[in-house]
């Protein structure tokens, strides 16, 4: 207990009579962190009814879910529309990052504000808008009407990580490839690249994420046979609450999990 | 690694502008083929600006530049041939050493087994022979710019670039390198640019050194030229310690404070000038020395021991202050009068140099 | 002044084929920018600009404001734009009260600590916002958690009605808006100089005084950076409402999704997003203007 009577800053305040500050930071934290991880014990109980803590251990609402065409349908369509919308989104946010990177300027400032807009329109807006032209264009219920939907929300993310990257890169790498024979795309695979790696596998693991978790879009542009999970998540928890809804979001905090934790391991640049 | 046909280039009218600021003021410069010139000048000078244009990094907005016979200001930086040290190397950390030094020679389509026996030799040339397998983090500052060095030369290049190379290293591995890279030169034989703000860099190593202001070429001279005959007052003050006094030239004999000042390269100047001095041309003379030409009264007014010299503050007939520097040793020191005595000084006609009044 | 030779192309040689080297480049920048920002006009500018003319219709076709007069007149629009109001402003109020002490705990602790604390603030951001809101109606129900908690240890004796209301609406808001307010607020304070307050101490400075004085000062940027997005972003609240407000939550974005799927009255709906927007932008606006457009550009995702 000696700590507590140890200096916690340079004005000399002690950590003892900050003590309510880590109590509240501490309780923030798992307000933040806890009620998610709420979910995952739920779709293991053997009720019914909503209940935590479950009373009963079961297997049956996984039974449920993959015995379930609709949920396994909306599982291969999400899974789809994320892995094309990571296909989409990442190499043209980085086309443009770099561009603008090298642009700089006014016109260089007014297209990244551009193709930041997507966040920033209140996403209901982008969902009926996107929905009213789909009508139109025949896209409604379509893979690649969700996928483009779902892409010019992603791009926004990967370029801010993509193009941060490029801010604090040091240039003069690529500008001495250059120098020494390469031309600028060939400077830019082989000594740029590899080296924002990092960013770019941050990016594309944020592109799919953005579209697995994407709620509202999705509900006005996917449907019938290309319904997503979070769709039909979102109505059946309109219409009946059942468990199968906790089994879903387990999947899918594994899934981001897992993503996370991949771009943290895989991505960062070797060490010799 | 042969003698490379090293070319010259030849730069006419570069001009570069910035809004309203002049990077680039109409430069005209000429560098001979095999010669190492430094350009030198503060920061915001231009210099970098001139050596990113000779590499293609800069599009300047007109002007023309000649490697050899070939105009180059308009061709791509990767079609140039130019070798180039960077102030922070530049290496590329997911390489080791061996890969970065074979880069351009991979580019090039060179094949393997002849890849491997330049990039050691190139290892020899800097000597860091067998260092080859080391990664980038594992490399200390100077060994670092030495395998940058290689790189940029391994592959032969007609045209070698340097900007500011050695600015961070610390004193003693700087000196150490300038030699280094001055022997590297005379081995390759390769056409140098070398920027940098150090003086005394720029006098340690080159051939021929452009002094550079406000993007214009203030004097290209020998440094002993640049050193002894400054040809403008900035070039005088950049360059060495100065001191400039108000004299008056008539009909080509120069007076001050009622002597003569013989002057051995009088310009063709008249009226108010500028006389630069030297403090450590400034010879001290003793008191009963009759009075010649060339002999400046005064009083001494402060002394600073310095280490290696002394220097000391003297206050002249017409009020003016200069500085003068002589040896710290016991003959330097018995010569010097003490704080607030009279002191005679002599200057020789050949360190005398007059310049415009209005700063040439 | 220097002299300028008659002939400008001896004096400025190269010029014009320089020009054209150095627009062909700016060309190919653009171009390496053009495939993003085309997907961006024609899958949303353009249909929003298309839906918003939809507002300025009647329902016979003709040129019409009358869907804006309707949100004037009819009380009911009216109190979506003061429930979103509410929710935005309490949201932003209870994520600075929340964020900015978990943010300064998270800025004095030392690199590993920090990191596992921040893995722990960025695994629910990037949980699906869909998810999180069912843990919360989970948790909020009258026979759940909280509520069994509060019971057994004697806080309260009913069951306190938690969720299908305002209250639960905003603790879902909140939980979903901490990170935002939290990672810019972390990044600012870390960069903020620790000699600076060994100098305010060094004058004699107590450590409130120099935590006011010099440290909070200091970290303003960021919190302003962090509340506008919650602000902004809280404005645009559709699921979380929706789902733990029971229905009687009704946010602008709630109200327009109604219009469109209960009485597909789009020139309605369209009117309301036309003003949703405006206000949207209108804040981000200003908050460019106080912070500069890169520190907002820097932080923020969608819900």
């Amino acid at each position: 207990m000696r700590w507590l009577s140890r200096p916690a800053s340079a004005t000399q305040v002690t950590h003892g009579s900050r003590l309510w500050l880590y109590a509240l930071a501490a309780v923030v934290l798992a307000f933040l962190t806890l009620p998610t991880l709420v979910v995952v014990p739920m779709s293991f109980s053997a009720s019914q009814y909503l209940e935590f803590p479950p009373r009963q251990w079961s297997l049956r609402w996984y039974e449920s879910y993959l015995g379930s065409v609709a949920w396994l349908q909306a599982t291969r369509t999400s899974f789809a529309a994320g892995a094309l919308t990571t296909l989409v989104s990442t190499p043209l946010a980085l086309m443009a990052a770099y561009g603008l990177n090298t642009l700089r300027g006014r016109w260089a400032a007014i297209i990244y504000a551009v193709l930041v807009t997507p966040i920033i329109v209140p996403v209901i807006l982008v969902g009926i808008a996107v929905f009213y032209a789909y009508v139109r264009l025949n896209l409604v219920n379509s893979l690649m009407g969700i996928v483009l939907a779902h892409s010019i929300l992603a791009i926004p993310v990967a370029l801010m990580v993509i193009a941060s990257a490029l801010k604090s890169y040091d240039m003069s790498q690529e500008l001495v490839a250059r120098s020494l024979g390469a031309h600028r795309l060939k400077a830019f695979l082989l000594i740029t690249l590899p080296q924002i790696r990092f960013a770019v596998i941050t990016a594309a693991v944020l592109s799919f994420l953005t579209s697995f978790d994407e709620v509202v879009v999705a509900l006005f542009v996917s449907g019938g046979d290309n319904s997503t999970l979070t769709r039909n998540m979102f109505n059946a928890l309109r219409d009946q609450i059942d468990p199968t809804i906790a089994t879903i979001s387990t999947i899918m905090i594994v899934v981001s999990s897992l993503l996370l934790a991949g771009a943290q391991l895989f991505g960062r640049p070797k060490r010799p | 690694m042969g003698e490379s046909a090293s070319l010259p280039i030849a730069v006419r009218q570069l001009t570069k502008a910035y809004g309203a600021v002049h990077a680039l003021d109409h430069v005209d410069l000429d560098v001979k083929s095999g010669e190492f010139l430094t350009l030198l000048g503060p920061s915001g000078s231009g210099k970098t600006t001139l050596l990113m244009v000779l590499a293609g990094f800069v599009r300047p907005d007109s002007g023309s530049v000649r490697f050899g016979t070939q105009e180059v200001v308009r061709l791509a930086p990767h079609k140039r041939n130019v070798g180039m040290v960077f102030q922070n190397y530049a290496l590329f950390p997911h390489m080791d050493v061996a890969a970065n030094i074979a880069f351009p020679l991979k580019l090039r389509g060179v094949r393997r087994e002849e890849i491997a026996r330049r990039v050691a030799s190139a290892l020899e040339l800097v000597q860091l022979g067998g260092y080859g397998v080391r990664h980038i983090d594992q490399l200390s500052g100077g060994q670092r710019q030495r395998v940058a060095l290689a790189r940029a030369i391994v592959f032969e290049p007609r045209v070698v670039l340097m900007d500011e190379p050695l600015s961070a290293l610390d004193k003693q591995l700087r000196e150490a390198m300038q030699l280094e890279l001055r022997r590297l030169h005379e081995r390759l034989g390769t056409t140098t640019i070398y920027v940098t703000h150090d003086q005394r860099e720029a006098l340690t190593m080159s051939d021929r050194i452009a002094v550079i202001n406000h993007g214009k070429v203030m004097q290209l001279d020998a440094p002993r030229r640049i050193y002894d005959r400054p040809a403008n007052r900035f070039v005088a003050e950049f360059i060495g310690e100065s001191a400039f006094l108000n004299v008056d030239v008539a009909a080509g004999q120069c007076r001050f404070a009622g002597r003569t000042i013989e002057v051995r390269n009088m310009p063709a100047v008249e009226g108010r000038c500028q006389l630069m001095l030297r403090p450590e041309r400034l010879r001290i003379l003793d008191q009963n020395e009759p009075v010649a030409a060339n002999v400046l009264d005064g009083v001494v007014t402060n002394m600073v021991f310095q280490g290696d010299t002394l220097l000391l503050h003297v206050r002249l007939g017409d009020g003016s202050a200069i500085s003068v520097r002589g040896p710290s040793n016991e003959a330097g020191v018995a010569k010097v009068p003490g704080i607030g005595n009279p002191i005679r000084l002599g200057l020789g006609a050949g360190d005398a140099i007059i310049l415009p009044a209005d700063g040439g | 002044m220097r002299a300028h030779s008659k002939d400008p192309t001896l004096s400025a040689p190269n010029a014009a084929g320089l020009a054209l080297d150095a627009r062909r480049e700016r060309w190919i920048m653009l171009g390496l920018t053009a495939p993003a920002l085309s997907l961006v006009t024609i899958i949303m500018i353009a249909p929003i600009v298309w839906l918003f003319s939809l507002s300025l219709l009647a329902d016979d076709g003709t040129f019409s404001f009358e869907h804006y007069r309707r949100l004037l007149e009819q009380p009911s629009y009216r109190r979506n734009f003061i429930v979103t109001f509410e929710i935005s402003l309490l949201t932003t109020a209870i994520a600075i009260a929340l964020g900015y002490p978990l943010a300064y705990v998270l800025a004095q602790l030392p690199r590993r600590a920090a990191s596992l604390c921040l893995i722990a603030v960025l695994l629910p951001f990037w949980t699906s916002l869909l998810v999180r809101t069912y843990a919360w109606l989970v948790l909020l129900q009258r026979q759940g958690l909280i509520n069994k908690w509060g019971i057994a240890h004697g806080w309260w004796s009913e069951p306190l009605a938690l969720v299908h209301n305002f209250s639960g609406t905003l603790i879902g808001t909140v939980h979903i808006m901490l990170p935002f307010l939290i990672l810019p607020v972390y990044g600012t304070m870390k960069s903020i100089d620790g000699s600076l307050m060994n100098a305010a101490a060094n004058l004699g400075a107590s450590p409130a005084r120099a935590f006011w004085s010099v440290y909070f000062p200091l970290s303003l940027p960021g919190l302003m950076a962090g509340a506008l997005i919650v602000f902004i972003l809280s404005l645009g609240f559709y699921v979380t409402p929706a789902v733990l407000g029971g229905g009687k939550v009704s946010m602008v974005s709630n109200r327009i999704a109604n219009d469109i799927e209960i009485f597909f009255n789009w020139g309605a709906a369209s009117a309301l997003g036309v003003v949703l927007l405006t206000l949207t932008l209108i804040v981000v606006y200003a908050a460019a203007r106080l912070l500069g457009l890169s520190r907002i550009a820097g932080a923020g995702h969608a819900p």
